[in-house]
């Protein structure tokens, strides 16, 4: 007999994520996934100066934080036809190129690593085994029986205390759990050490932007923090000494640590490469500029669209071709629920007709999230790091296609194992891999520059907003951890009239659209086995594998009326 | 007359080092951990012992919910050193709900919540991060189909003190800027009258809630808090007083654009927007990341995201400030941040705060002309 599940929150993520699934014959035949949480901060962004936007919008997520400011800025800058420095570039692929490294590395242990590894199974672990399985992965110089004894010592004290904290409660013991304790006491061991590491790594956002979270040195036209070899208050010899140690830690970690574990683990999952794959069309807006020529014919990730899981035709992105639905969103349109509009035309005014909490379960007939349904050539699109590799692999990128097959070959998996829940957790680790792998080149680029006396980090020339024209929009693009995020922004009288942010989590969280057609995640659960529906593991391996981040992904425009207001309030 | 060796540290007793040590901590890490924590509460160094006492031996409860949040606040914290997030979650603090980090999800994390709530009445210490929105009848954020103004509630009642991470859950933050289209409020507004203390910022800097925690655990209460419930020892001086380029606004020498000769050489960011002068917040001392950097360090003014309703007040965020008063190093926020708190309820209240930012104007231009 069906069985109605809800798993709500889905915890390890960023935001309020809820999934309902129906399960019939121990597989999932249906499933919703909705946003329980909306802030509203479009509403607010209107009517403020536009080179105020990156604060703003970088609130939308403290988790991927910095991805906002810089999809923002790019917007401004699109919209006014803003040329950056050089250095600008730079410092900006390189607070990119790390924060989707480190982005990534938390993930995998903190966010993800539960799915599959069972704390409680490496309790049970030999030290002495555990050390020769490490070693036989990895060169990776921690790898002794002493340091796995000294971690199986603490974790064992930490147990006997009898208070779990936050690995109470969970599915420990599932028969979904594959690995040998062993293998779990590693994983534990590099939980921790990347705990210590994120934390030292990303100290490359406070040397470029100040602080992590949200990083404060983007300008439109540039980047604050000023470049200089003769100043202490600037970038100088010392400030990219200790970030080209600092990219080699996170390198080091990357490739020695979080790419073995990755390909030590999914072994034991393969059957995952079958299971969890979706829509099956991906998006990928392309990043890292690797020059300052104007368009995207330097991007590092390229640009492209693949549908049908047709890796032979790569298409070409045409922004004009997204539309937005709310015919199962908690938001009205004017002309009718049921017609996508483009973000730039984009108006709505949030309405919530669910149930009124506490409740049991959504009314998943009628409107069911916060989180809207883009649509790209009025389909669902999946996007994140397997979008973005699958569309550089695709368009033969040599690096791409050369770490893409090292992986494959490595489990013996053919390319078509990527469409999956594993596929996805693998893509990330590749992602991770080949920006560890670039972030130096950026970095010498920088050094380059200042030996040549190149200096300028800000183009002031329309900083003034008297230069500006009257009316101008613009589209924001970048390839965040999560994905494609595009922001899209309309420019009056110097202020912002419209303000848009299409983010990764809407792509892939969002409900059905007009035609019933599912989003990404729905689709991805539907034939999911599930072994025990009070403890639906399987469910969070897929939606993990996503990398979901809700805060981000709910937005709205407003209603005239509140346009007015706040015109009032700011004039 | 004091010398060095009067101010030398107590030890802290052997048997809570070999206790430690016992629980897998280095011993050096928690003396440097003990003795960086005293510092930051502004405490005298023979409290030292007393800290490590509280610390080693009573792992309190702690609940850690999001609502209205970007979890900013929660990567600070896993960006945290004196301690780390590892060593906060395994030995130091027991960590019974983190939406973040825990393991469980659905019903079962849920279950954790209540029972350690129910389990540790009147004992745990809550952290919220996030506002709470109120409209809608609270369906603007629900957790396990709980309105967060329902769990927020019943958690705040029932905790032995409340720490507000962030500027949202202190003040309302981003949620609560005009218009404020979710009726999003802060833990203070939503429980009056709870126990509870504010640490603003966006996000919180790590070290500040370390501080708190441990503070609470050593006394048995809360530190001391300025009018706006924020522990004097991280905002009772203005970001002003203590910038390390106050010697620059001192002698008149100022950044006039971003990349200009003078903002390379580290000159005051005053013109550029800077509202240090306007914000109280430890980041010049504390930095962040390990006191690695902080805004005005890497070239860009302070946004002032530790004060009430800084997103309408502070912004635009690069226009100057109408006028920087010649307050005393020694004012603090009680002496002269009246005038904001009262020029913020003014925004919440009635959002008419812009237009008097928009009289400041004609002021700061007066300003730059004369000075120009």
């Amino acid at each position: 007999m069906a069985k109605r599940i809800a798993v709500d929150p889905i915890t390890r993520i960023e935001g309020h994520l809820r999934i309902e699934a129906q399960i019939d014959g121990g597989k999932i035949v249906d499933a919703w996934a909705s946003s329980t949480a909306f802030r509203g901060i479009e509403t607010i962004l209107k009517g403020r100066d536009p080179r105020d936007a990156h604060h703003f919008t970088q609130r939308f997520c403290g988790v991927c934080t910095t991805v906002h400011s810089m999809a923002s800025i790019r917007a401004v800058e699109d919209a006014l036809n803003i040329q950056i420095p050089d250095n600008a570039r730079l410092i900006r692929n390189l607070i990119m190129g790390i924060q989707n490294v480190q982005d990534h590395v938390i993930h995998f242990y903190h966010l993800h690593a539960l799915d599959w590894v069972d704390i409680t199974s490496a309790l049970n672990a030999d030290p002495a085994a555990t050390a020769k399985f490490a070693q036989s992965i990895s060169n990776w110089p921690k790898s002794s029986a002493t340091y796995f004894k000294g971690v199986k010592e603490k974790l064992a004290a930490f147990a006997g205390t009898g208070r779990l904290g936050p690995f109470q409660n969970a599915y420990w013991g599932h028969s979904a759990y594959k690995l040998p304790p062993e293998a779990n006491l590693m994983a534990v061991a590099h939980y921790l050490e990347a705990l210590e590491w994120q934390k030292d790594v990303i100290k490359i956002h406070a040397i470029l932007g100040s602080k992590n979270p949200h990083p404060q040195t983007f300008l439109v036209g540039g980047m604050s923090i000023p470049v200089d070899p003769d100043s202490q208050n600037a970038i100088n010899a010392d400030k990219i000494a200790y970030i080209r140690k600092l990219l080699r830690k996170a390198r080091a970690f990357v490739e020695q640590v979080y790419i073995p574990d990755l390909l030590a683990v999914a072994p034991a999952y393969l059957d995952w490469a079958g299971i969890g794959g979706g829509v099956g069309n991906y998006l990928s807006y392309g990043d890292f500029p690797m020059d300052n020529s104007p368009g995207t014919g330097s991007l590092f990730m390229p640009r492209g669209v693949i549908m049908g899981k047709d890796l032979a035709n790569v298409m070409e992105m045409d922004e004009k071709k997204i539309t937005e639905y709310v015919s199962h969103s908690w938001y009205d349109y004017s002309t009718g629920d049921d017609k996508g509009l483009h973000p730039y035309k984009g108006e709505t005014s949030h309405n919530y007709t669910g149930p009124k909490p506490p409740y049991e379960f959504l009314d998943t007939d009628g409107k069911y999230s916060w989180v809207k349904s883009p649509r790209y050539m009025d389909q669902p699109m999946e996007v994140g790091p397997l979008a973005r590799i699958l569309v550089a692999y695709a368009s033969g990128v040599k690096e791409v296609k050369d770490t893409v097959g090292f992986v494959l070959n490595t489990l013996g998996a053919p390319a078509s194992a990527l469409f999956s829940t594993l596929g996805r957790t693998a893509a990330r680790g590749i992602d991770a891999l080949l920006l560890a792998q670039k972030n130096e080149l950026w970095l010498d680029q920088l050094a380059d520059n200042m030996g040549r006396g190149i200096y300028e980090t800000f183009n002031k020339e329309k900083w003034d907003p008297a230069t500006w024209p009257k009316e101008a929009q613009g589209f924001g693009y970048h390839e965040a951890p999560r994905g494609a995020l595009g922001h899209f922004i309309r420019i009056e009288n110097q202020k912002i009239a419209n303000f848009q942010a299409v983010v990764p989590s809407t792509w892939n969280a969002g409900p059905r659209d007009a035609a019933g057609q599912m989003g990404p995640y729905e689709s991805a659960l539907i034939g999911t086995p599930i072994a025990d529906p009070e403890k639906p593991l399987e469910i969070l391996r897929t939606i993990h594998s996503f990398d979901p981040c809700l805060a981000c992904a709910v937005h709205l425009y407003e209603d005239n009326q509140e346009i007015a207001r706040h015109e009032l309030m700011v004039n | 007359m004091k010398t060095d060796l009067d101010v030398v540290s107590p030890p802290i007793p052997e048997d809570i080092l070999q206790r430690v040590e016992a629980k897998g901590i280095n011993r050096r890490d928690f003396i440097k951990f003990c003795t960086a924590t005293t510092a930051a509460l502004a405490l005298p160094v023979s409290f030292i012992p007393t800290v490590a006492q509280a610390v080693e031996d009573k792992r309190p409860p702690v609940i850690w919910v999001e609502y209205q949040s970007c979890s900013g606040d929660s990567e600070a914290f896993l960006r945290g050193n004196q301690p780390t997030a590892g060593e906060l979650i395994l030995d130091l603090i027991s960590l019974e709900y983190s939406d973040v980090v825990m393991a469980a999800a659905g019903h079962q994390a849920e279950e954790a919540k209540l029972q350690a709530m129910e389990k540790y009445k009147g004992q745990y210490i809550l952290i919220v991060e996030g506002s709470i929105p109120t409209g809608a009848d609270g369906a603007y954020c629900t957790i396990g189909g709980h309105s967060a103004v329902e769990d927020c509630k019943k958690l705040v009642q029932n905790a032995a003190a409340t720490i507000c991470v962030g500027s949202c859950s202190s003040f309302g933050g981003i949620p609560a800027a005009a218009p404020n289209p979710t009726d999003a409020v802060s833990v203070g507004s939503l429980v009056p009258g709870a126990t509870i203390i504010n640490l603003p910022g966006c996000p919180v800097n790590a070290t500040n809630l370390t501080a708190t925690i441990v503070h609470f655990m050593t006394f048995g209460k809360l530190p001391a808090v300025d009018s706006l419930s924020r522990p004097k020892f991280a905002y009772g001086k203005r970001i002003h007083d203590n910038c390390e380029r106050r010697g620059h606004f001192d002698a008149g020498q100022y950044a006039e654009a971003f990349g200009d000769a003078a903002h390379r050489q580290g000159h005051c960011l005053y013109k550029l927007g800077c509202k240090g002068p306007e914000s109280f917040h430890n980041c010049p001392t504390v930095r962040y990341n390990e006191g690695t950097s902080w805004p005005v360090m890497a070239g860009h003014g302070c946004i002032g995201c530790s004060e009430p309703g800084f997103w309408d007040t502070m912004s635009p965020f690069y226009r100057r400030l109408p006028k920087v008063p010649g307050f005393g190093i020694e004012d603090t926020a009680d002496k002269i941040g009246i005038g904001l708190a009262a020029a913020t309820a003014v925004a919440f209240g009635i959002h008419g705060v812009a237009s008097c930012f928009r009289k400041g104007d004609a002021m700061e231009e007066d300003k730059v002309v004369k000075e120009d």
